[in-house]
């Protein structure tokens, strides 16, 4: 049964390497999009520090801004 | 109705909804994993070989769908003057650009046991190879002009010429002699693929598509932050 799947009739390297292909595919461009997320939140965080309170309490009236702040890296 | 396309609106809903995209992509993708390489019959001419068509057939569909998608909200973003649309169209492409590469891989690695080779200049494969440079054009293009006014029409521009291409894809195997066999799915006339075949080709295609929107999401929601990393400075 698993030799079978694996080999598929002489094909199994075709047909594995297609989904291996896509899969490896898959995960490189998620992990891609997400460091530029993660990279991109940090830096917002980080200039969001150096705000003064004025400036900070107007830029979190902000929704967006807001959200930003509370949002983890939860993706 | 163009105040709900301001980024501001839909950003409390885009940063929430990955997680839960992510969660019903993994759902959906075992379940056509299972499907495809599992309990799908093989083909009589083609055998197990026919299963690459599961990851092939909706990476090109998706791919196609996408560039489509990014050229209308272009130009529809240029004649109304809503930046929201580039920054859609912009956060599309990448996923865009992926799925374009896995079509070509995953045809290649298909056209080795069915045509005897990895690759030739038919029409079908040459005009997809067309479409990848136009994504890696459109892409590139963000990188270069990305502080500059002049992106949003030059963008727009590289898509106008570029869905050309799409019509020229979709109907390549009914105009010229191609190596690349017709479509075996019509959605106005009767389709040639058996439904044991059918089911986990729309699986795949959903779990594809879902993948698509969860990339979709991310790039969005970083490029909102950029915005705001901007507005911070201006601060």
């Amino acid at each position: 049964m698993i030799n079978e799947l694996l080999l598929m009739n002489g094909y199994g390297l075709y047909v594995w390497s297609a989904f291996a292909f896509t899969m490896f595919s898959f995960l490189t461009l998620y992990m891609i999009i997400k460091t530029q997320y993660v990279k991109e939140r940090n830096k917002f965080i980080a200039k969001f520090g150096t705000l003064n309170s004025k400036r900070a309490a107007f830029a979190k009236s902000q929704s967006v801004n807001k959200e930003i702040l509370s949002s983890s890296s939860n993706i | 109705m163009f105040k709900y396309f301001e980024p501001n609106k839909i950003f409390a809903a885009t940063s929430k909804a990955p997680k839960y995209v992510l969660l019903l992509f993994i759902i959906i993708l075992s379940i056509g994993l299972t499907e495809a390489l599992i309990l799908s019959p093989e083909d009589y001419k083609q055998s197990h070989a026919v299963r690459i068509m599961y990851v092939h057939v909706p990476a090109a569909w998706i791919t196609l769908g996408i560039f489509s998608a990014i050229t209308f909200l272009s130009i529809f973003g240029f004649i109304f003057k809503i930046r929201n649309c580039f920054l859609i169209s912009k956060s599309l492409a990448p996923s865009g650009l992926v799925f374009n590469l896995i079509a070509l891989v995953t045809g290649s690695i298909w056209g080795k046991p069915t045509w005897g080779t990895w690759w030739a200049w038919d029409a079908r494969i040459t005009s997809m190879l067309v479409l990848f440079f136009f994504y890696i054009i459109y892409l590139v293009a963000w990188r270069i002009y990305e502080k500059n006014d002049k992106v949003f029409k030059i963008t727009t521009i590289i898509t106008i010429f570029g869905i050309v291409n799409i019509p020229v894809i979709k109907y390549s195997v009914d105009w010229w002699n191609t190596l690349h066999q017709p479509a075996s799915i019509n959605i106005f006339s009767e389709s040639s693929i058996h439904i044991s075949m059918l089911f986990p080709l729309l699986i795949m295609t959903a779990a594809f598509a879902l993948f698509s929107l969860l990339i979709f999401l991310m790039k969005y929601n970083t490029e909102l932050i950029k915005i705001k990393n901007k507005g911070l400075d201006r601060l």
